[in-house]
């Protein structure tokens, strides 16, 4: 019997919508039952929506005070001690997943997948090596729990309209207190979140100044879009690193794609290759970007996004 | 006696674009050129700096790799690692088995801070330095792109999701380095005959006394599905038809 524990990402008492992806993923294995784990503080608002998600059975609170703040090494000794009687353990391939499932896993003795992008069966998953240039197929031995990344952008989020039981779970697990959270500063944009918007412009070193990133932001407004950047972009100060897209920033698929003054790297293609329409506004013909581009203008983009803004009204 | 390990991997250099076999059963490495993982040198120059401003007196570089890894070793003791340690193993080890590896080197060398890079760019898994912290039931400070010593804790600044997040550790700690911690330094000539001279000391992944077995196996390796050759527009106007006529706008 499988049975997937799921751990629910969340900020601010709202459930991220990477864990209604987690749950699809886990959805994919047949026969699966699925149940979503929420650590916290308070947990009740975040497992009342968890509790919403179409296929999930039951949803188990672990609440403490220490819970309060997303710490690895706070919550890895619970999530183990709550996975005692699931096969798999699931958690988002976001920076709070990437940090938490390895530290999961290494306490429950066993090994990780990371980003898994398909579940061909409980033991079977393809995850992308190499930024993405290979996929891979990968057996998991059975006889041990599968500890796991989901990538977010290979799934749908699952619906809501269900209704399953919330319970509070007792977690038996000795908290550290060697690791204590200071600070975040989460710049408060307004503008769609980039890992879910359905429209991203992106702008890349040839943006110049984080003065002129500006450019950037009028058109992504005018199109209600969330805003991306290149490495370069970011790395000289034009743009702030939660926008970074790529093999080492976000890995987005928004219905549209418009990358400015971006060459094509393939660390930052890795992070696009699932968008479903990609524009590219670059003023070299040769430009890598070109190649994956589905919709090209060669332009400069100091006068083509002013015109471009002006178009759309 | 102040001591940083960090961990230096051999990979496939970052420019080259990675090809998957005809026959599917890996990927193309024959000929092809090998590097120091960029995570790691960025966590090897971050060792080199805390040791520089006196917070700490030696650094170490260690890998878990073939035996041609010296040579990435050899380039970190070129870039100022005091000394080096090889374990090796032919077969590829799974992160679990890297960190266990590593453990046994933290048992015998005890520092005070142990560096890796966030993520290997060939296997892009990001776990080595999370599952080692778990083992050694020490604190992890992820992605780091700033670190602040004091008196035996650590403040270290992550890139995460939402934007930087601030987290203070006891040491000893295990640190993973993002993109922005630092610029490492180019190798000098002279630096090069002299890290010839630098202590390099191989060891079996046998004689660690671990279990390096493995949990998961590829059955094959596939190329990305292709995208579709596009269109170019030659204006912003073609450009706005083009996307109404998707129903993008
Ligand atoms: C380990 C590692 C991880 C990495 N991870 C990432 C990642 O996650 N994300 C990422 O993006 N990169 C990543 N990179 C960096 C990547 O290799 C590239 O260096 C980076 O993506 C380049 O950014 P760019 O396209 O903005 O800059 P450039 O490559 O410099 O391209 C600028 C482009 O702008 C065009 N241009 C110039 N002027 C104008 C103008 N006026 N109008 C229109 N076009 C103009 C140029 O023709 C050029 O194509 C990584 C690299 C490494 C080694």
């Amino acid at each position: 019997m499988t049975k997937i524990l799921v751990v629910a990402e969340h900020a601010g008492g709202k459930l991220n919508p990477a864990t209604a992806k987690c749950v699809a993923c886990a959805s994919a294995i047949s026969g699966a039952e699925i149940d979503v784990v929420v650590l916290a503080a308070d947990a009740s608002a975040v497992a009342d929506q968890a509790a919403k998600l179409q296929g999930v059975k039951k949803v188990l609170k672990v609440e403490n005070a220490a819970n309060a703040e997303p710490l690895a090494a706070v919550l890895a000794p619970q999530i183990a001690a709550a996975a005692a009687n699931y096969t798999h353990v699931f958690g988002p391939s976001t920076t709070f997943g990437k940090d938490l499932m390895p530290r999961v896993a290494a306490l429950l003795g066993v090994g990780q997948l990371s980003d898994i992008m398909a579940a061909d069966s409980a033991y079977t998953f393809r995850r992308p090596i190499y930024a993405g240039n290979a996929i891979i197929t990968v057996e998991a031995a059975k006889d041990k729990k599968v500890v796991a990344t989901v990538r977010v952008a290979s799934f749908q989020a699952v619906g809501e309209g269900g209704s399953a039981a919330v319970e509070a779970a007792a977690v038996n697990a000795e908290i550290p207190t060697h690791t204590r959270f200071v600070t975040r500063s989460a710049a408060a944009t307004g503008r769609p979140d980039l890992q879910t918007a359905a429209r991203v412009v992106s702008g890349g070193r040839a943006v110049g100044s984080a003065d002129n990133f500006k450019i950037i932001y009028g058109l992504a407004d005018k199109l209600g879009a969330g805003v991306g950047a290149s490495r370069a972009a970011v790395d000289a100060g034009y743009a702030p690193n939660d926008l970074q897209v790529g093999q080492t920033g976000k890995i987005i698929a928004p219905e549209l794609y418009v990358a400015v003054g971006i060459s094509g790297a393939i660390q930052h293609l890795t992070g696009i290759k699932d968008a479903r329409t990609i524009v590219a506004i670059n003023k070299d013909a040769e430009a890598p970007i070109f190649e994956v581009a589905d919709v090209g203008l060669v332009g400069d983009l100091f006068t083509v996004i002013p015109e471009l803004e002006k178009a759309l009204g | 006696m102040s001591k940083i390990l960090v961990g230096l991997k051999r990979v496939v250099d970052y420019n080259v674009r990675v090809r998957v076999k005809p026959d599917g059963t890996g990927v193309v490495t024959e000929g092809v050129k090998m590097s120091i993982n960029p995570f790691d040198e960025i966590a090897l120059e971050e060792a080199l700096r805390i040791k520089e401003k006196g917070g700490a007196t030696e650094v170490i570089v260690a890998s878990i790799g073939p035996a041609d890894t010296q040579q990435q070793l050899r380039t970190g003791l070129a870039m100022g690692a005091d000394r080096a340690i090889l374990v090796q193993s032919d077969a590829p080890v799974e992160p679990l088995a890297a960190a266990k590896a590593f453990l046994k080197l933290i048992e015998k060398e005890g520092p005070q801070i142990v560096l890796l890079g966030k993520q290997g760019i060939d296997d892009d898994n990001n776990q080595t330095g999370q599952m080692l912290a778990a083992l050694w039931n020490r604190p992890q400070a992820t992605f780091a792109s700033k670190v602040e010593l004091d008196s035996g804790r650590a403040k270290v600044t992550r890139e995460v999701d939402a934007g930087l997040e601030t987290i203070e550790v006891d040491l000893p700690a295990v640190i993973t380095t993002d993109l922005r911690l630092n610029e490492p330094r180019y190798v000098k000539l002279p630096d090069i005959m002299k890290a010839k001279k630098k202590p390099l000391d191989t060891l079996p992944i046998a004689e660690l006394g671990i279990d390096a077995g493995s949990q998961f196996k590829t059955l094959k390796y596939e190329a990305p599905a292709g995208r579709s050759k596009g269109v170019m527009v030659k204006d912003v106007g073609e450009l706005v038809a083009v996307l109404k006529q998707k129903g993008l706008i």
